[in-house]
């Protein structure tokens, strides 16, 4: 054995690396200058730890190990080159498989190990199979929905939380009996079972405005239940790797309710889509005022100040890189462009943030909500495309509106608002924006990326006004 | 190596505060990157499995620790391209430093 406790060092060592470079990796993520290199120092830690282990002493077959590593990469590096707008389900499918690996491991465990089971070791086994089982189905149900496989609307139902808390209760007695008697083996698939439903159900009644909270949630999940792994395999690399990204989770989710001034329990049990709608239902229609690309492009030229605030149907549209040409022209005439970026405008946080780098917009011009709320009363444009309920000045006015409190990008304090939008009809939460009927709002109706696109034509054709 | 309670119980609770502070530091610009990194990072579980796997002590762990592997290990490639990818994307409008 001692020519053993050699390599048991040496793997150690390398895990401990791995550890230091995961902080690091997380650390030079804090700014864009330096973010690269995490990502580098990400990828070594992962290197080390992945050769360490294969010295493992206990490995005696790596006919599998291999066939797996080489499939998993196979289906990673498409799951790494899809298009940025997919990024959204990308993201929400890989919660998924991290926690099928968690899931998987920990059952093997069980049969490995049961039936002599300590209590501690089986109430952790049990936090990683629920947590890892209902993220798993959570996770993709979301990416359904993001993909629109799956229908988009929150779906609800009468008694619904009723279930949701049964189910998750049941999940926890079940593990509680397996605690007290782990020889009663033929309960866990039960565990795996309810949580697998519950995940479902759970993801059921969510809206998409909601998927940036619910994706960071389901972040935080799977971070969780690769902790309590680690605890099962006296791993502390995979316990702090586990803590470090359930920390990363709750921190997008706290900020993400924030952003709604919305609680966790609201955003999950909530049934917010059905009170929305039939709230819209009761809006008699009164009159906008709407104007045509050339209109716009002719007040946007002669603005020296343009606030930009993009939002999910930009993303849907692909306007993106119209935005982008709208920009540059604007720019070009001297125009200060910047933009306003809300934290939950689109699917997941920083959604907004990654279409507008991808279409070379300068990160310098992306602003967070705080700062570009202190420059719109001095902007002579704010140009709305595809957002609407951060926009909605009821959500600091009207104390009877369902986001009445959650902080909005004050558009309606510029001097002209323009909002591309398809037609009048309700947005995806269906909650109808005073926005729209202010004076100095002007309705731009089309799809985003034609409408922008016109607006820049007429933009270039008029180039020598100036 | 054995890890007991307490220990396990003080190196979560470390992480976890190392990991908030370190995280709240993190420009909401890279949210989406940040995410994806984690997540990659996460995939360390893919060390358990390889664990399992290469153990051999049953055949259900073979078959089950296998599908994990190429679970983690897809996240862990995608994780890191997808990453690298969106952070090439984020350019500043200042002077061009290479």
């Amino acid at each position: 054995m001692t020519n053993f406790i050699g390599t048991d060092t040496l793997i150690e060592i390398t895990y401990l690396t791995a550890t230091v470079l995961f902080v690091l990796s997380l650390k030079w993520l804090s700014s864009p200058a330096t973010a690269r290199r995490g990502v580098f120092a990400g990828e070594l830690g992962m290197l080390l730890a992945v050769v360490g282990t294969l010295f493992h002493h206990g490995i005696v077959d790596y006919k599998w190990i291999a066939i797996a590593l080489v499939l998993g990469t196979i289906i990673g590096v498409p799951l790494g080159n899809v298009q940025m707008t997919a990024v959204p389900q990308r993201t929400a499918l890989s919660h998924a498989f991290g926690a099928l690996c968690v899931t998987l491991v920990g059952t093997s465990e069980f049969y490995l190990r049961a039936p002599d089971i300590p209590p501690f070791m089986m109430a952790v086994l049990a936090m990683e199979v629920i947590l890892g089982s209902l993220t798993f189905t959570g996770s993709l149900m979301a990416a359904g929905k993001l993909q629109e496989i799956l229908p988009q609307r929150p779906i609800t139902y009468k008694g619904q939380n009723f279930v949701n808390l049964g189910l998750l209760s049941a999940a926890v007695i079940v593990a509680g009996v397996l605690v007290v008697h782990p020889e009663q083996m033929r309960l866990f698939p039960v565990l795996i079972i309810i949580p697998l439903v519950f995940g479902v159900m759970l993801i059921i009644p969510i809206g998409g405005a909601d998927m940036p909270t619910v994706i960071s949630l389901l972040n935080s999940y799977a971070g969780l239940s690769a902790a309590a792994m680690g605890f099962v395999l006296s791993s502390k690399l995979l316990i702090i790797a586990g803590a470090l990204d359930g920390s990363s989770g709750f921190i997008l989710s706290v900020i993400m309710s924030k952003a709604m001034n919305r609680s966790f329990t609201n955003v999950l049990f909530g049934g917010f889509g059905q009170i929305q709608t039939s709230a819209a239902a009761a809006q008699e229609a009164r009159p906008v005022k709407s104007a045509t690309p050339e209109e716009a492009a002719g007040i946007l030229a002669s603005a020296s100040k343009v606030v930009i605030v993009p939002g999910y149907g930009m993303a849907v549209a692909q306007a993106q890189h119209k935005v982008r040409e709208l920009y540059d022209s604007l720019t070009k005439r001297g125009v200060d462009v910047t933009f306003g970026i809300h934290p939950v405008a689109g699917r997941m946080p920083g959604h907004m943030n990654v279409l507008l780098a991808e279409a070379d917009i300068p990160y310098d011009k992306l602003l967070e909500m705080d700062l570009i709320n202190g420059d719109l009363p001095q902007t002579d444009v704010a140009l709305v495309i595809g957002a609407n309920d951060v926009t909605n000045p009821a959500a600091r006015t009207d104390a009877g509106s369902p986001i009445y409190g959650m902080p909005i990008l004050d558009v309606d304090k510029a001097r002209t608002v323009m909002v591309i939008k398809r037609s009048m009809a309700a947005g995806f939460a269906g909650i109808d924006n005073p926005l729209y009927y202010l004076d100095r709002t002007l309705m731009l109706f089309g799809d985003a990326k034609n409408f922008v696109g016109n607006i820049v034509r007429e933009l270039s054709g008029s180039d020598g006004h100036r | 190596m054995k890890l007991d309670l307490l220990t396990g119980l003080y190196v979560f609770m470390l992480a976890a505060f190392i990991g908030f502070e370190v995280i709240r530091r993190v420009s909401p610009l890279l949210h989406t990157p940040l995410m994806s990194l984690t997540n990659a990072l996460d995939a360390i579980a893919v060390v358990g499995a390889i664990i399992l796997v290469g153990e051999h002590k049953s055949n259900l762990a073979v078959i089950l620790g296998t599908i994990a592997i190429v679970a983690a290990t897809s996240n862990v490639v995608g994780g890191f391209i997808i990453t690298d990818r969106m952070l090439r994307m984020f350019k500043s409008s200042g002077p061009k430093k290479l």
